[in-house]
């Protein structure tokens, strides 16, 4: 039941659509038409992310690489604070208790901001996310943009 | 999308030659992720349905569009910082957004401020790093991703 709860707006709007399909009601039809065009591409491929994101996470040693940084500075602690916010998954708001736990161990706040900027944008489970739906050529190149404007922060 | 698949595939052909279980493990991690996002993104595509039909495409590209310029950059950016969406909603909202006739651009700026400035969770923010830095640091995510739409507006 409370898995069906879950669900239960998406069950009144698919039920809408059908009504509006059996009695022609054309808003309802283009609506319906509109979710479908939508809903099928992502049912296809999105699995598949998550499979990658999955094997991603199981083969990623996270813990091995938290260990040593905060301690290293200059390029070498820049390069490592970038490496690891590349493997976290999951929203900014996540990153924070991290990133508060670097800041007490030592590491600069220049670091931190950089942490925080490629948490926030360059996670490889978002970074697969974003070529699958926007294209390799803007994720590159949001990417290549984005990197040199944090570090001038 | 096609490439994502196939990447998929071989490292899970990979995987499976290193260690069928971590693989199986890995299997099954990945597609409960997608399972308890599942009702949200159902939800956020009934909604888009909607929203797209009553909002004509036309002035979705007036105002986000190719020539939209400063303006569609500052109302994408507005819209990313107060927004509060997860990023595995968000990328499949702009794939229908890009569809919809939204500049690149555009997106650029929505998913950078979106990602990197957090107005509603400025207190939690506030709270692990002090006001002065949580809203400098804000502010400047703010001001670079203004500035990285101009620069991909210039290659895209």
């Amino acid at each position: 039941m409370k898995h069906l709860q879950k669900y239960i707006f998406s069950l009144i709007f698919l039920a809408l659509v059908g009504l509006s399909y059996l009695f022609g009601f054309a808003a309802g039809n283009q609506i319906g038409m509109n979710f479908w065009m939508f809903a099928k591409e992502m049912f296809l491929f999105l699995p598949l992310m998550f499979v990658l994101i999955g094997l991603f996470d199981v083969w990623v040693p996270r813990e091995k690489i938290e260990k040593h940084i905060g301690e290293e500075s200059g390029w070498k602690g820049t390069g490592l604070v970038i490496l690891l916010a590349m493997l976290q998954a999951g929203p900014l708001y996540g990153a924070f208790p991290f990133a508060y736990l670097l800041w007490k161990k030592g590491s600069s706040i220049k670091n931190i901001f950089i942490y925080l900027g490629a948490y926030s944008t360059m996670k490889i489970p978002m970074l697969t996310f974003e070529i699958g739906f926007l294209g390799l050529k803007f994720s590159l190149l949001r990417t290549l943009i984005t990197l040199p404007v944090f570090m001038k922060n | 999308m096609l490439s994502i698949s196939i990447i998929t595939f071989v490292l899970l052909g990979f995987s499976f030659i290193f260690d069928v279980q971590r693989t199986l493990k890995g299997i099954r991690k990945g597609l409960t992720m997608f399972m308890s996002l599942l009702p949200v993104l159902l939800l956020m595509l009934a909604l888009v349905s909607i929203v797209l039909f009553l909002v004509p495409n036309e002035l979705l590209i007036q105002y986000m569009g190719r020539d939209a310029g400063m303006e569609g950059w500052a109302m994408a950016a507005l819209l990313g910082s107060v927004a509060l969406i997860p990023g595995f909603i968000a990328y499949p909202l702009c794939g229908v957004l890009i569809k919809s006739g939204v500049a690149y651009t555009s997106i650029a700026v929505f998913i950078t401020t979106l990602t990197m400035v957090g107005f509603v969770t400025l207190p939690l923010e506030a709270k692990f790093f002090g006001w002065k830095t949580s809203i400098i640091r804000n502010l400047l995510s703010f001001v670079a991703a203004i500035f990285i739409g101009f620069i991909m507006s210039l290659f895209l």
